[in-house]
């Protein structure tokens, strides 16, 4: 029986009409194609006079077929399987060709653009012809969720979503939920305690009854799907009984082993061998390091466990794995910082007093190693001076070319922490001063007003060699005046570098985990930058807060609260669609030779051992069609995507090559 | 190891005791080091000054000369690698260029394609072909006590080096703690040392002297160590006019990077050329390497 096809070409404005001949393309195609029906264009085939066009002709022409000629199915496809289904047909017996980016978008030449808008017509009419009804299946959506990361993204995500009545699992690599956002003094522009602002999300996430916290744990890996997620968490030892632990402290207190902290102080302060990272630490159980315990190391000691009240202290645990099964997952992996030992010249790690801007906020914390004295490392000398270098390894072609957002503000933040505790000089050296949020021109002009100076300037580099007699003892900074036009050499006591946000240094590893990709810079990518900035490209993982991107503490809370109503979403829908386009095996052909299982990316292909042949599980299956390909047997078939159906699509691209020539009809 | 040595002119008069070292100390370590027939003056900065193309042509003769059994170019001035370098990289980016070069290089029956010979520094080779396990290995009289500034000067960090750090170059540094030096990480070691600038005004030049001498005393060198001929002359012959311009009174030797090298190795002083810098470098290193060890 043949089919009747009708053909949709869109002018999407002038997008696409701009460099396509369209009406020639539907007129063409009308004449041309068998089994063509009906052939239009239309200004705008997304409009609902457009989706009205193609629902009136399967009624009142009785098409069999639809093609949509227009932009990328990512956009529309939805749109017009659904005027299909309105009308009364299968939407999967619809195929739409994109002449917009593949095809208006990229071309110069508009009679080239059109030839190939027809081979892409052709090629998606003759497809359609071999397509066929597909039914989707639905499935429950567990109604739990995995947060992964507890800095302030994460814990506003998990608190939105426990509040609202859902479970949350909470996975953090570190022994305490908190962040960066821990370690800071004062956030920007309204200088409120960083601490006193995090420290009761940090509690209440802590005893919600909806929360489920696991710290010090690590993800191992994650299968399955939108709504059935299966997630291996490996609970690094903590050595320390979780339950019995009541947080008394006195381990800590009485661990003779001190070692510098190099996480949570920066390399500024010192932590015992078992420790919480800080006093507000969430949860109050320590952890024993075992790299550093007298114990582990020579066999002594046991202070803690002789000293414990409750008996929490064993040295004999081991790592646990956790399966958890949720629905969704919301990664807010966060950032870490540029190493600014990277960039030579400007002296860190060489240069005493250059600082980094983390080992800076510890210095300004007032529970910090100074106790928020600004002094030099010498650890009393009050610095007369100090510079603020922006934009280090940020905006810089040989590092990372993007701009990290936050630094400007945090430089101010800086200047004026400065300016209130010492009566030092402050320095800003800036490229572009980038305060563009709410209530951050208003904190620049603040400073303005209050002193800092400003020299807009890359430094080139930060020396202690002296030329002049002020310069002795000092750290000079030179640099390009810009504004002034010359070089300028000032000496100061103290500088610090506003490292770049980077992103964590697995984060590619954890997004192959979850089947998500990342930046060139290396953060995980959202489905739309503009539109959909918390989603991705796999349903069910969503992003929230720097790990996406570099991005203050109120853009990052916004992503979180933004990601847990994506997920609430989700949950109140109860189920999701599961595309019917999956693979399926010819079971009695089937040798079980088992090729298809370890190359599935989804590892939705099983064995069955008693019947000797693989099978495939559809709700875990993408149809991305590798185990069709690399089926040796060619019992593999994709639906929706059937070597017929695209035999037929390359047949129907070639259409003015491989026809006898007779029946060509001119392009023109 | 076979390499096409280009000398350079520098080499064959004011600083022969860099020529000598350079070939004592790659004989020593196995690395056969073949000079160039015929080779010309790659023109220093002056020729750029003049005439581009003129410039160029004159230093891609070189490159042309090249035989085809090497496929490397080792220069041990600063000036003539980045020349020699600088050429090849132009010639690749810009074909009219090329060709304008090689219709010059005609006249002579020579041609040269970019990209055949690699141009590569004396301080690269040492550190990166011959490698730190053969120079410790080789390592006869360890140069413990001995404190050492690597001076780089302005022109083997320029961006196209492909070796260190063009902004803070820790290559010679890393080299010389392998040789069991104590090297002295001064914050000035890629600053400029004037270059001609004491033919045009000395009072600018003999400033920028200073700097480099006042830095490398502050953090109490023994020895600056050089690898281009030109930082090599201004820093030791003209210490004295310094000394007298600034009432100062350093007394720094300014040696060769293959001069050290040679001597821990175990060469002979006199065959790595000790004894041609003008500020005598003998005392301090007898008095660093020798005093106790009964030498």
């Amino acid at each position: 029986m043949a089919e009747k096809v009708g053909v949709y070409v869109c002018h999407c404005g002038s997008n696409i009409a701009g460099k396509v001949n369209v009406e020639e393309v539907a007129k063409w195609a009308g004449e041309n194609l068998q089994d063509v029906a009906v052939s239009r264009d239309y200004k705008f085939m997304c409009s609902s006079l457009g989706q009205k066009m193609i629902e009136d002709d399967i009624r009142g022409e009785g098409l069999t077929r639809v093609v949509v000629a227009a932009c990328s199915p990512h956009l529309h496809e939805k749109t017009f399987r659904r005027a299909c289904t309105n009308a009364g047909l299968n939407p999967y017996l619809l195929d739409m060709t994109n002449i917009r980016e593949h095809c208006s978008w990229v071309h110069r030449d508009m009679d080239s653009a059109t030839l190939k808008a027809k081979s892409l017509v052709s090629a998606a009419v003759s497809r359609v012809k071999f397509q066929e009804p597909l039914e989707p299946t639905y499935v429950d959506v567990n109604p739990a969720t995995l947060v992964i990361g507890g800095g302030i993204a994460g814990l506003q995500a998990t608190l939105e979503l426990a509040d609202a009545g859902y479970h949350v699992y909470l996975v953090e690599r570190s022994p305490s939920i908190g962040g960066h956002m821990a370690q800071f003094d004062k956030t920007f522009p309204t200088l409120d305690c960083s601490a006193c602002i995090l420290t009761p999300k940090m509690s209440e996430a802590g005893q919600h009854e909806n929360v489920t916290l696991l710290t010090y744990s690590e993800i191992e890996s994650v299968k399955g799907s939108v709504g059935n997620f299966e997630v291996k968490v490996r609970k690094k030892a903590r050595r320390v009984d979780y339950d019995a632990c009541t947080g008394c402290g006195i381990c800590i207190e009485k661990c003779p082993r001190k070692v510098v902290d190099t996480e949570f102080e920066a390399g500024l302060g010192f932590r015992k061998a078992i420790y919480t990272p800080f006093p507000q630490a969430v949860p109050r159980v320590p952890v024993i390091d075992a790299d550093s315990c007298i114990w582990f190391q020579r066999q002594k000691c046991r202070a803690c466990e002789k000293l414990c009240p409750t008996d929490a202290i064993k040295f004999d645990q081991e790592d646990e794995t956790l399966t958890l099964n949720v629905g969704n997952i919301i990664l807010a992996t966060g950032w870490k910082p540029f190493e600014c030992r990277d960039i030579p010249q400007y002296g860190y790690g060489r240069l005493a007093n250059v600082y980094t801007s983390l080992e800076f906020e510890r210095l300004c914390n007032a529970a910090g190693p100074t106790n928020g004295k600004i002094v030099l490392r010498d650890g009393k000398t009050e610095p007369q001076s100090v510079a603020i270098i922006h934009c280090v390894g940020s905006r810089d072609v040989r590092h990372n070319e993007y701009c990290s957002g936050i630094c400007c503000m945090a430089s101010l933040k800086f200047g004026h922490l400065v300016l209130e505790k010492t009566k030092a000089n402050v320095y800003s050296f800036y490229i572009d001063m980038r305060t563009n949020q709410k209530g951050y021109e208003e904190f620049y002009q603040r400073l303005l007003e209050e002193g800092m100076h400003f020299v807009r300037g890359k430094v080139s580099e930060i020396t202690d060699a002296a030329r002049m007699p002020n310069e002795q003892g000092k750290l000079i900074i030179q640099c390009e005046d810009t504004l002034m036009g010359r070089q300028r050499r000032i000496p100061v006591d103290m500088v610090v570098l506003m490292g770049a946000l980077e992103p964590q240094s697995d984060a590619k590893e954890m997004g192959l985990k979850c089947g998500i990709s990342c930046s060139m810079q290396g953060f995980f990518t959202e489905r739309h930058p503009k539109l959909d900035p918390v989603a991705t490209m796999t349903d069910g993982i969503f992003v929230a807060g720097a790990c996406q991107g570099p991005k203050d503490i109120p853009a990052s809370v916004a992503q979180g609260a933004a990601a847990a109503a994506r997920v609430q979403g989700m949950i109140t829908k109860g189920k999701v669609m599961v595309e019917p386009v999956v693979a399926k095996i010819n079971e009695e052909a089937c040798s079980g030779c088992r090729i298809c299982n370890n190359i599935c990316p989804y590892n939705a292909i099983e064995y069955d051992a008693e019947r000797g042949v693989s099978h495939i599980i559809t709700a875990l299956c993408k149809g991305c069609g590798t185990c069709v390909s690399a089926c040796p047997a060619s019992v593999i078939s994709g639906a929706h995507f059937s070597d017929q159906q695209i035999d037929a699509e390359i047949e129907g691209v070639l259409w003015d090559v491989i026809r006898p020539k007779s029946a060509v009809v001119s392009a023109n | 190891m076979k390499y096409a040595y280009y000398p350079g002119c520098s080499l064959e008069s004011g600083s022969a005791a860099y020529d000598v070292s350079v070939r004592a100390v790659m004989q020593c370590l196995g690395a056969q080091l073949d000079e160039l027939d015929d080779w010309n003056c790659c023109g220093a900065t002056e020729y750029f000054t003049q005439h581009e193309l003129v410039a160029l042509s004159v230093i891609a003769r070189n490159l042309a000369l090249v035989d085809k059994q090497y496929d490397q170019l080792v220069a041990p001035c600063a000036a003539c690698f980045l020349n020699l370098k600088k050429t090849d990289k132009l010639m690749a980016d810009d074909p009219k260029l090329k060709a304008h070069v090689n219709e010059a290089l005609g006249a002579g029956g020579l041609s040269y394609k970019p990209g055949t010979v690699r141009v590569r520094h004396l301080l690269d080779v040492l550190y990166t072909d011959i490698g730190e396990n053969k120079l410790r290995q080789m390592t006869k009289r360890p140069l413990a006590g001995l404190r050492i500034a690597p001076y780089y000067g302005c022109q083997v960090v320029r961006p196209l080096n492909g070796f260190d750090n063009t902004e803070y170059p820790m290559k010679m540094d890393e080299l010389f703690t392998w040789l069991g030096a104590e090297v002295v990480d001064y914050p000035v070691k890629a600053h400029c040392c004037g270059g001609h600038m004491t033919q045009i005004s000395e009072p600018q030049a003999f400033e920028l002297i200073r700097r480099l001498l006042q830095s490398a005393q502050d953090y109490k060198a023994d020895v600056i160590v050089c690898i281009c001929p030109m930082c090599q002359l201004n820093l030791d012959a003209y210490q004295s006019r310094v000394n007298s311009e600034f009432d100062k009174s350093f007394n720094l030797p300014v040696l060769f990077l293959t001069q050290l090298v040679g001597i821990a190795l175990g060469l002979d002083w006199k065959k790595v050329g000790i004894g041609k810098e003008i500020v005598s470098a003998e005392p301090v290193l007898r008095q660093r390497l020798l005093s106790g060890a009964g030498a």
